[in-house]
């Protein structure tokens, strides 16, 4: 990620407190991540499973109907949200399927 | 900006106090919301009498029983987060044990005060006075007065929760006094009939931000290497504000009520040759000493810090700078430094880049409450008078009244 321009001390709530509520989405955990998992459509049976179990949330249902190279049909497309996801693998592992690979991030 | 406050009209009454009473009816006269404490000699009497006033039903307050001064603190920080005027007393040990709680208070930048009787540290156990527990707590960010009569130490908690919650400040104060030597002896207070004019001087600060369901926030964040630098620097520039508006409300206070202390005390210092320098109880029987010695012609002053963080370096320097001498008469040890005075280092620095300064010599003196007289003043003085004359001031702190070690 590029080098943002900070607020200055003075710019900057009083006591490190946090004024708006809410906000922890905007904390990009994304850069903390040394595997990337990627999904591959036509091997996830949509079983949700990495949903569940994902610590950070970080996978989106999608209204993107796919059908996959055996003429199989799914209503939704699973999507993972990079700019939270911290890499920790729990979804390559819980997988029935192993339809999410587990790929080294590379600068 | 400037502030003219005409003399209020305050009915005095003249009450027979210990030190520790008059933290007990400040806290009182100020109506403060919440108070949590553990009690801890010579501290005890404090919370005991903020107890009575609460069951007379003379200060409406809430009072939170602990477990710990660790607890005491914490919960004091989570009342003064809630929005309340909130105040703890502790000393010694108990002061240790809320060590990384002052911390948190003044990172959270919260205006809570605390009262501290300052008594030495274990191990050995010793229940009498030093300084050694309040110097402990010089680098937390805590403002600090130190008070030398129970009258100050009244006033000075009236100040210190106008100083607290001053918007451009918001960081919490100690008022610290001697153990035992005030904490538990009595002197005529005045305290005020009604606190409406203390409520004036020291309005609560509600408006800030607080913990409020209605309009929620997060208080003790985690702040990363990128961000946690600048929240320290705020409580920098906060500290340098605490300075002008300690100083403020020191003014405002003696055009209000018609007594003022100064940041610094100073006693015939203009044309004194040697000036000694001490804080708290000790600077009374310093003031005995002085008279005494002037009596026979010499030319000694005395200077006593009142506040002692922020340091105010300027006025100190103004108060030195003609002397020949400045003896620092430290009660407390910093181990292993060559000038083992925290008060004597302070002072030191302040005059480092000048060129023309006084010679400094550093005493360290009343440990565990070793007994300090006049008499000790006097032959403290008389030593030093030999080492001007000799011309060689040591760069090394004196460990006046131990016995094995002499100076010669």
């Amino acid at each position: 990620m590029a080098a943002k321009e900070l607020p200055a001390w003075n710019e900057l709530p009083a006591g490190a407190i946090i004024i708006e509520p809410g906000n922890s989405a905007e904390r990009y955990t994304g850069d903390w991540r040394v595997f990337r998992p990627v999904i591959d459509q036509d091997k996830c049976i949509r079983c949700l499973l990495c949903w569940v179990y994902c610590p950070d949330s970080v996978f989106e249902i999608v209204d993107e109907p796919y059908v996959s190279s055996k003429g199989r049909k799914y209503k939704f497309t699973l999507k993972i949200d990079y700019y939270h996801c911290k890499g920790c693998g729990i979804c390559v592992e819980e997988c029935p399927v192993d339809a999410i690979d587990f790929v080294e991030e590379v600068k | 900006m400037a502030v003219t406050i005409q003399r209020a009209k305050v009915e005095w009454k003249r009450l027979p106090l210990s030190s520790n009473y008059a933290v007990a009816y400040a806290v009182k006269d100020l109506d403060v919301d919440v108070i949590a404490a553990y009690p801890i000699t010579p501290q005890t009497t404090v919370v005991e009498k903020i107890s009575e006033f609460i069951a007379n039903g003379e200060l409406n307050a809430e009072m939170i029983h602990v477990e710990s001064e660790h607890s005491a603190l914490s919960a004091t920080i989570a009342a003064s987060a809630a929005g309340a005027r909130a105040f703890t007393a502790t000393a010694s040990q108990g002061l240790e044990l809320m060590h990384e709680i002052l911390h948190i208070a003044s990172g959270l930048r919260l205006p809570v005060v605390m009262s501290v009787a300052t008594r030495a540290l274990s191990a050995p156990i010793s229940i009498w006075n030093d300084y050694s527990d309040l110097m402990n707590t010089r680098d937390t960010s805590w403002i600090t007065i130190i008070a030398s009569t129970a009258q100050e130490v009244y006033d000075s908690v009236v100040q210190a929760f106008r100083i607290a919650e001053d918007p451009e400040v918001m960081l919490p104060v100690i008022v610290a006094y001697d153990g035992y030597i005030m904490s538990h002896t009595y002197e005529p207070v005045l305290v005020p009939e009604n606190n409406e004019p203390i409520l004036k001087y020291a309005p609560k600060n509600y408006n800030r931000i607080k913990l409020d369901p209605e309009r929620p926030v997060t208080m003790g964040t985690l702040a990363s290497p990128e961000w946690y630098y600048e929240f320290k620097y705020q409580q920098v520039a906060a500290m340098e504000k605490a300075l002008e508006k300690a100083r403020e409300a020191d003014k405002v206070f003696a055009e209000y009520f018609g007594r003022g202390y100064g940041l610094v005390e100073e006693y015939m210092t203009s044309d004194a040759d040697i000036i000694l320098v001490a804080y708290g109880g000790l600077f009374g029987t310093i003031k005995e000493a002085i008279d005494m010695m002037r009596q026979n012609g010499v030319k000694v002053g005395g200077l006593r810090i009142r506040l002692w963080r922020p340091f105010p370096a300027e006025d100190v320097k103004n108060a030195l700078k003609n002397a020949k001498l400045v003896v620092v008469i430290d009660k407390a040890i910093s181990y292993g430094a060559r000038i083992a005075g925290p008060v004597a280092l302070e002072v030191m620095s302040a005059f480092y880049h000048d060129a023309d300064k006084p010679s400094i010599l550093s005493i360290i003196a009343g440990i565990g409450q070793r007994r300090i007289t006049e008499e000790t003043i006097k032959e403290i003085v008389d030593y030093s008078r030999k080492l001007l004359e000799r011309g060689r001031i040591p760069n090394e702190s004196l460990y006046w009244g131990v016995r094995g070690v002499r100076y010669e």
